[in-house]
């Protein structure tokens, strides 16, 4: 029964493997590779400023458009939906979250941008062209497109999480409110509440599969590094340098910095996950245990 | 009641179905891209799918037809070898935990499992580089392997636990109660009666695998030629899907369709096994 402490030590490998292999871009940026915007594999000139703007700007657009949605689906089927309904729709949702990434990519690249260029960017300028955010020209390509097929594949994850956290939410509850006369809603307002901490575990877990996420998001942000004020305009992520450059990597130099940027990305998703589960955990362990 | 109650109560109600009528939009709009994405790869796939795409291999660039027969088979092995490597360090690490789990060791394993099914795959595929890539100084299937094994190992070590747990007592006492040893009572009785669960287990983690791409990326490289070695690299589906995404041809993005859509049929079903044979045990319960 030694394999359990394998995968106990599985974690710490492979942070060290990366800690180990990243040394050289470590010792020579520090600090500086976080901060610095430039990245110039030729003069290895490495800072990932962009890559980390561009990665944290598309999950938190994705997160944007997705939380109100998968809030609204959790509450349906955990509290709302009449029972038969409930049993295929959950079924329904858990299967959006069992599609490649692959082909969620490959579905944006020829669906979703192309309808992006054609309809929504143009109309978005039209109207709401003096805000920064929706100017300058639109390829289809770029952080809309990321933050859109990001929010598509973050939605069951939080979704099924928040309404399992819901469910386990004691039906005490639900018959203490409803025997005060209150409606349905009032109801799950009730349960939402309890929920909470939970529903915000569940928001980190699908934060957590945004920010790593790379296949959908390589293929329609554009892989541009740089800073940009629009939404239309190509941007770069963490993951999708690592995936589009770590094989040409020609230098030591180049690919300990792309290893450091997983690193980087590592790091972030250990404490992020490791934080989520702790505070799903807890909640769905304290109303077991009552 | 007065009049001011009547109204208070109807605004109430109003406000009730609205919610009820928002939740139900929420759920709509989250279903339509699943809907478009299921029914674009299915369309798209089933008309650009064709006998050459199993049995041919990939043209070179600018001739038109061809099929992915490499990458079928190149996933397969790469599959095997993750499962090869990843399925032994998963069920057991799963058996440790529903049977001698309950302490801090186990707790703490059961936790950085959960932690592992978290961490992007394509960091996955950067330390398989590092292990595997790096000593051998080139591509190679094995790296491809490795890196699926990390992947598969959490989900494979969650569900063998979940299934043997639902291995009712009894069982376990009835064997230890004729002086079976706790190891014998383990292999020979809960095992066997959790296997059903554990397989299906097994092959979702398998079909998660098979949807993976980024960590094939750097490791297994891809090939447009046959090849079977190990230690070479070597073609699979969904690297084909990106390049072929990637790739302004049409005829390639066609292929790109047609492969998607043999992945997820591949994936989906397995699901829906999963589904119905994880169901029907939680019901005898």
């Amino acid at each position: 029964m030694l394999f359990a402490i394998g995968v106990l030590s599985l974690v710490f490998l492979m942070g060290y493997e990366m800690y180990a292999g990243s040394g050289p871009s470590l010792a020579k940026f520090g600090w500086h590779f976080l901060v610095s915007s430039t990245w110039d594999p030729v003069q290895e000139e490495f800072g990932a400023l962009p890559l980390i703007f561009g990665t944290v700007a598309s999950s938190l657009l994705g997160l944007l458009i997705s939380l109100p949605l998968s809030l609204g689906v959790a509450m349906f089927l955990s509290e709302l939906a009449p029972r038969w309904l409930e049993r295929p729709l959950s079924f329904l949702v858990e299967l959006l979250a069992a599609i490649p990434s692959i082909v969620y990519g490959l579905w944006g690249v020829f669906v979703l941008v192309p309808w992006l260029r054609t309809t929504v960017e143009p109309l978005l300028r039209k109207n709401l062209g003096f805000i920064p955010l929706f100017s300058g020209p639109g390829y289809g390509f770029g952080m809309l497109a990321a933050g859109l097929i990001l929010s598509v594949m973050v939605l069951p994850i939080i979704a099924s999480i928040s309404r399992d956290v819901m469910r386990s939410v004691p039906n005490l509850q639900r018959e203490a409110a409803f025997g005060l006369g209150a409606t349905r809603w009032e109801t799950t307002k009730v349960i939402l509440t309890s929920a909470k901490s939970g529903i915000l575990g569940a928001t980190l877990l699908g934060l957590g599969r945004a920010l790593g996420e790379t296949m959908a998001v390589t293929l329609v942000i554009g892989n541009r590094s740089q800073i940009a004020a629009s939404l239309f305009a190509p941007s770069y992520s963490m993951a999708s340098v690592i995936a589009n450059e770590f094989a040409e990597a020609t230098t030591d130099m180049y690919t300990s910095a792309l290893i450091e940027v997983a690193l980087v990305l590592f790091v972030v998703t250990v404490i992020l996950n490791a934080f989520a589960r702790l505070i799903v955990w807890s909640v769905t362990r304290r109303y077991k245990s009552a | 009641m007065n009049d001011t109650g009547r109204w208070y109560l109807l605004w109430r109600k109003t406000k009730n179905n609205a919610m009820i009528a928002f939740a139900a939009a929420c759920l709509v709009i989250a279903v339509i891209p699943l809907v478009l994405i299921f029914s674009y790869t299915l369309l798209q796939g089933i008309s650009s799918l064709n006998l050459d795409f199993f049995i041919q291999m990939p043209k070179p660039v600018g001739e038109t037809g061809g099929g992915m027969a490499n990458a079928l088979v190149g996933t397969g092995i790469l599959l095997g070898l993750g499962a090869l490597i990843g399925l032994p360090v998963g069920i057991m690490a799963g058996i440790y935990l529903a049977e001698y789990g309950n302490n801090p060791l186990g707790a703490a394993v059961r936790f950085l499992a959960d932690v592992l099914s978290g961490i992007p795959s394509i960091v996955v595929g950067v330390v398989a580089y590092i292990i595997v890539v790096l000593p051998m100084k080139h591509f190679s299937a094995l790296a491809g392997g490795v890196a699926l094994a990390i992947l598969m190992i959490p989900t494979v070590t969650r569900t063998t636990e979940e299934m043997i747990r639902l291995v009712p007592h009894s069982y376990r006492e009835a064997g230890l109660a004729i002086g079976i040893p706790r190891w014998k009572t383990t292999l020979r009785i809960i095992l066997p009666t959790a296997l059903k669960g554990i397989t299906t287990g097994i092959l979702l983690a398998i079909a998660r695998a098979a949807g993976e791409t980024a960590p094939l990326l750097f490791t297994a490289l891809g090939n447009r030629f046959w090849s079977t070695a190990i230690d070479q690299p070597i073609a699979s589906l969904t690297v084909f899907i990106y390049d072929y995404t990637k790739a302004p041809f049409e005829d390639w993005n066609r292929q790109a369709w047609a492969a998607g859509f043999v992945l997820i049929a591949l994936i989906f079903t397995i699901s829906v096994v999963f589904r119905i044979v994880t169901r029907s045990r939680y019901e005898e319960r």
